[in-house]
């Protein structure tokens, strides 16, 4: 074998590993920074040592109230997550499966509605819910964050339900279902690994979300995680307490990273879904 | 990635097509049978109407009816000091379109500064992200084994939350973090100034040029083998091949995702916050300027920014839509007939080659 084919032979595996380092180093780096100890936290070791789990357990110190903003991060994501599926669900089949006047246009609106800046509608928003004495409560964060994982979960349900064939439905209403029984009894079973990829896609996107969470809280108490983490104190006033931050950081997103590691098949599936036809 | 690769049958099922082509059949029982499919319809519609309707109410409550109070709410100005009573008073006085004239005099600065830094991003970010995700795009689709590692450490970065990866650089481009370690060199990369820019556009690309990259490696999955062997024997170079087939054919799943991360960028704002730090004029953005003017209670000017951030990306949406049209809508039409006819003609070429 001469030198270039050995060359051409290695390239993409080299290649893999240079994509592969750089997507995975800073996350590294912060698992690492996490395990480190108060006195050794600037050392650049590429490995821990001694191994510490001193950040950990100051982050999860009842002082610091971030097992709460967990929970709070959970609540808020979870129930908007179910709430867009539920809404999408019945949407999404009818785009996928009905012939009705400005399909396309209401379509189109709906994934339209997902591009707005945030930002304009959380301003509006704030005002309301200040007058309504909505600050600091769940709805006021979730209401806001379904403007984006509902035009999400429509998109990508609608994708999914196009790929299963018409004669599943057909073949249960010949079998005397009504159209409500076909939806509920063959296509929902059939469709729930889509649906599932769509809540897990949904509710990565719900759990990551700051300025809704930023705006609408000043209390601690109903922060959410990442919003929580962003405003951890140091012992001092002018120290950023970065070991708990990376801790914190690790905690918030090591679920999400099992989930990619896990389902990484489906959430590709899902959101490669409208880019690849 | 399999699932993807599925053409789709988006066509919608025709009841009575298959039967009106048959040839020689007796026009009579065709007017029976016309007269259930219009009730059909009608019921279609009412279900569709049903259907839809949640939807688009929710859609309505959260995203046009604020949408609307925006522009209202940008027509008022700041509570001020009632002179009858001495107190604050309670209702905001109406100043016309004073906020959005404000922006071309003395309030004009920090919205410029903020709608230059929005673009400044948007522009090199997404250009960075698109060069290096293709890049990474054509490593993937060429190495086989290990594809599902790849693709599962691609994912990591995006499922990050924006907030944590800012907290995560803001720790690496820490004045005795890592990043200065490896430079060999002291910047102070997160200090307000030119320096925290960059640092904004590296932490952002890290994030999302993976993203550009696993929509691309979608895109060429579904590209026929075929094409390349015919323009291989045509003796096309591994370049000609680049810029003839892949790109032509991968443009709309990378149009998508351009279009996708343009809209995504104009509107930053946990990066840059969370990584510089409010009110950073280095690198403040339309919706970090919008934020704080309405976390000052300022709503009047905080909602003429959001308006006009609003307009930014509407504008920039349609230019794509009108400069690309037939590539982007939808998704289905207009980007069949596109990707059927740029493959015809090498397929119409192996057919030569082959006979």
């Amino acid at each position: 074998m001469s030198l270039a084919a050995k060359w051409r032979q290695w390239l993409p595996h080299l290649g893999i590993a240079v994509v592969v380092a750089y997507c995975l180093a800073p996350f590294y780096w912060m698992l690492v920074s996490s395990l480190r100890g108060t006195d050794d936290i600037f050392s650049t070791s590429l490995f821990p040592s001694p191994l510490s789990f001193e950040n950990y357990r100051s982050v999860f110190s009842p002082a610091q109230g971030f097992t709460r903003a967990l929970l709070n991060s959970l609540i808020v994501a979870g129930i908007t997550t179910a709430m867009s599926l539920l809404l999408a669900l019945f949407t999404a089949y009818a785009m996928a499966r009905l012939e009705f006047r400005f399909k396309r246009l209401i379509l189109t609106l709906i994934i339209a509605t997902s591009m707005f800046p945030v930002v304009s509608i959380v301003v509006p928003l704030l005002k309301l819910f200040t007058d309504i004495g909505w600050i600091n409560t769940y709805q006021s964060m979730i209401v806001p964050s379904m403007s984006f994982t509902l035009p999400l979960a429509v998109w990508n349900l609608t994708t999914f339900f196009r790929q299963m064939p018409d004669e599943l439905e057909h073949a249960a209403m010949v079998d005397g279902c009504t159209r409500g029984q076909a939806f509920r009894k063959v296509i929902v079973p059939l469709a729930a690994p889509g649906i599932f990829t769509t809540a897990i896609i949904t509710f990565i996107a719900a759990w990551n979300e700051f300025l809704i969470a930023l705006s609408m809280t000043n209390k601690p108490s109903m922060q959410t995680a990442t919003v929580a983490i962003s405003k951890f104190s140091g012992a001092t006033t002018y120290q950023t307490p970065f070991g708990s931050q990376m801790a914190a950081g690790v905690v918030v997103t090591i679920p999400l990273v099992v989930m990619v590691l896990v389902f990484q098949r489906r959430i590709v599936a899902g959101l490669t879904a409208g880019a690849a036809k | 990635m399999a699932d993807t690769a599925i053409p789709p049958d988006t066509a919608p099922h025709q009841p009575g097509t298959a039967a009106r082509r048959r040839p020689g059949r007796p026009p009579a029982p065709e007017r029976p049978r016309r007269h259930p499919r219009s009730r059909a319809t009608a019921g279609t519609g009412r279900l569709a109407a049903l259907l839809v309707s949640p939807t688009l109410l929710v859609l309505t409550v959260v995203v046009l009816y604020p949408t609307l109070m925006a522009l209202d709410e940008s027509l008022y100005g700041p509570k001020g000091l009632d002179p009858r009573t001495g107190f604050i008073s309670n209702t905001e006085p109406f100043v016309g379109l004073k906020n959005y004239t404000d922006i071309f005099t003395q309030a004009g600065d920090r919205f410029w500064n903020a709608f230059w830094n929005t673009t400044f991003f948007t522009v090199v970010t997404v250009s960075l992200e698109t060069v290096i995700g293709i890049a990474m795009a054509l490593i993937m689709h060429r190495a086989f084994r290990g594809r599902s590692v790849v693709r599962a450490s691609i994912l990591v970065p995006w499922a990050i939350p924006t907030a944590i990866s800012g907290l995560l650089w803001k720790w690496i481009f820490n004045a005795d973090g890592i990043a200065n370690v490896l430079l060999g060199h002291q910047v102070l990369w997160t200090a307000d100034g030119f320096s925290a820019k960059i640092a904004v556009v590296i932490a952002d690309v890290w994030k999302t040029a993976p993203f550009i990259g696993l929509l691309v490696l979608a895109g060429l999955q579904v590209i026929p083998k075929e094409v390349y062997e015919a323009a291989r024997l045509d003796g096309a170079s591994a370049l000609q091949q680049f810029w003839r087939i892949t790109l032509p054919l991968v443009k709309p799943a990378l149009l998508v995702a351009v279009l996708f991360r343009c809209l995504d960028a104009l509107r930053m704002f946990d990066l840059p916050y969370i990584l510089i730090g409010a009110q950073k004029g280095s690198v403040e953005t339309l919706s970090m300027l919008a934020q704080n003017e309405a976390s000052n209670v300022r709503f009047g000017p905080a909602s003429a920014y959001a308006v006009l951030l609003f307009l930014y990306v509407f504008l920039v949406a349609l230019a794509f839509v009108r400069l690309l049209g037939a590539d982007l809508i939808g998704g289905a039409g207009g980007t069949k007939k596109h990707k059927s006819h740029a493959v015809g003609v090498p397929r119409r070429r192996v057919r030569e080659v082959t006979a």
